[in-house]
């Protein structure tokens, strides 16, 4: 089973802990209604239709609500370390949570004591964790854009805000910040760069590349990056490894964008209605 | 013992890494210090007073250690209290400044600005935020919610309602965007 773990902008959202569900445009989690535009409910909901279309079961999210003074991230945090080494996941994906290196880690050790080490997704705050702990190595995916790749190519930068100017954030030194990445430790096993080109990458280099079909607009707009992100899960869960997801995942998020004929006003919901169309022509294209 | 350790690897590389979230106040004065604690303590942050790292050639002999991701939050607490830091650098790297680029991206219609990992679009016709994209912080999707839709005449800055780093580049993004759209 795919669990998704993140946060939704409600600080007065307890710890839920239930199958997340997307029917007609709603997304509900343990059966209460989560708007899924932004954020870790925009992943959700994405990895939510690729698990129907691939006909897998739905994703289990594991979310708290969280205005950014990190209360109930810290919350989630110990949840996780209470239910997790008697949960049984194959993917496991971490997104929007308060950035904390200790919490990081005993989070990392109880997915050590689950019976069935599952494959780990890290993106945004929890990825920010990840590179800081010195464990990203742990991790068989991590999906950051152009910004949080200079951050994950900076090793002494403890957060995107803080990466050195001269690790230019420009799309076209992307391979060389990968490599740069991997040459400290600070990336998972597989790389999914998101930007105006996509690029899937490992230890090796750039694997692949996905740069059409292009909407501009795309960059502009909140939750494309979560919904690639959700796809990618979603993928992986149905068998794919993780470069191969995060290609699909990649192209699939183009169909879907192309599909909604966006413009920088767009929201992400318009989206995420396309990804079923999207998914199988992906899955349709060669490698 | 580290997560290394458990996993087998050799022994941690050379860099202090468990407390690589952490950041480091510096003031001029050690009254000024003790103020900074009370208010911190008081408002429930994860804090300690420490000598200062060599690279830090300003202030007195005394910095407060705080979680460096709530910035934003930690700064809006001081300033209540009175009392302002001379310097926030990160423990990982005393000498790292805050990014100073942006990149801007006129769609016609729309303006984007990127500051580190945060961007913010714009309505040039009638100044109306219409996203917010990028972030990792939890605080994002709060910010996006109370400022898609409102104009950068009318709506919170996101200084006044984020907490994080990633709420602090989306506050640089925001006052590029005001530059860059003023008359």
């Amino acid at each position: 089973m795919l669990a998704v773990v993140g946060t939704i902008p409600d600080p007065a959202v307890p710890v839920l802990d239930g199958p997340a569900l997307a029917e007609g445009g709603t997304l509900t989690v343990g059966g209460r209604p989560v708007p899924p535009d932004r954020g870790t409910p925009a992943l959700l909901a994405a990895a939510a239709a690729a698990c129907a279309f691939l006909g897998i079961e739905p994703p289990h999210a594991l979310l708290v609500g969280d205005e950014g003074l990190g209360v109930g991230s810290r919350a989630l945090y110990r949840h996780l370390t209470e239910v997790l080494p008697v949960r049984a996941y194959s993917t496991l994906a971490f997104h929007y949570l308060q950035p904390d290196v200790d919490w990081h880690n005993k989070v990392l050790l109880a997915v050590l004591a689950m019976r069935e080490r599952p494959a780990l997704v890290a993106d945004a705050g929890f990825m920010y964790a990840a590179k800081m702990s010195g464990e990203a190595a742990q991790y068989a995916l991590f999906t950051p854009d152009a910004g949080e790749l200079a951050f994950l190519a900076d090793e002494d930068a403890p957060h995107p805000f803080y990466t050195r100017g001269f690790i230019l954030q420009e799309e076209g030194r992307a391979p060389e910040l990968i490599r740069r990445a991997y040459e400290h430790d600070n990336a998972a096993a597989c790389l999914l760069v998101k930007g105006c080109t996509d690029r899937i990458a490992d230890r090796t280099g750039v694997l692949a590349e996905v740069n059409e079909p292009s909407e501009e607009a795309m960059e502009a707009m909140g939750g494309t990056g979560d919904t690639v992100t959700g796809m990618a899960c979603a993928l992986m869960e149905s068998g794919l490894d993780a470069r191969a997801a995060a290609r699909v995942a990649a192209q699939a998020n183009r169909y879907a964008g192309q599909a909604a004929r966006p413009t920088p006003a767009s929201q992400i919901g318009e989206l995420i209605a396309h990804i079923p169309a999207a998914l199988a022509r992906a899955l349709e294209k060669p490698a | 013992m580290g997560l290394g350790g458990l996993f087998g690897k050799t022994a941690p590389g050379p860099r202090a890494r468990k407390r690589a979230d952490r950041g480091i106040l510096v003031f001029d004065t050690t009254s000024e210090v003790i103020r900074a604690e009370k208010a911190l303590k008081d408002s429930g942050r994860e804090i300690r007073v420490m000598g200062p790292p060599p690279e830090i050639r300003r202030g007195c002999d005394l910095v407060v250690e705080f979680p460096l991701m709530e910035k934003l939050d930690v700064l809006r607490i001081l300033g209540e209290a009175g009392v302002s830091p001379l310097e926030i650098v990160p423990v990982t790297g005393p000498l790292l400044a805050p990014v100073n680029l942006f990149q801007v991206k006129d769609f016609g219609d729309y303006l984007m600005v990127r500051a580190a990992n945060m961007k913010l679009t714009v309505d040039k016709r009638d100044r109306t935020i219409v996203n917010v994209s990028g972030g990792g912080c939890p605080d994002v999707p709060y910010i996006a919610a109370r400022l898609i839709g409102r104009t950068l005449d009318d709506g919170p800055a996101p200084r006044e309602i984020g907490h994080t780093l990633c709420g602090y580049a989306l506050e640089l993004a925001y006052e590029e965007m005001l530059r860059l759209c003023s008359p």
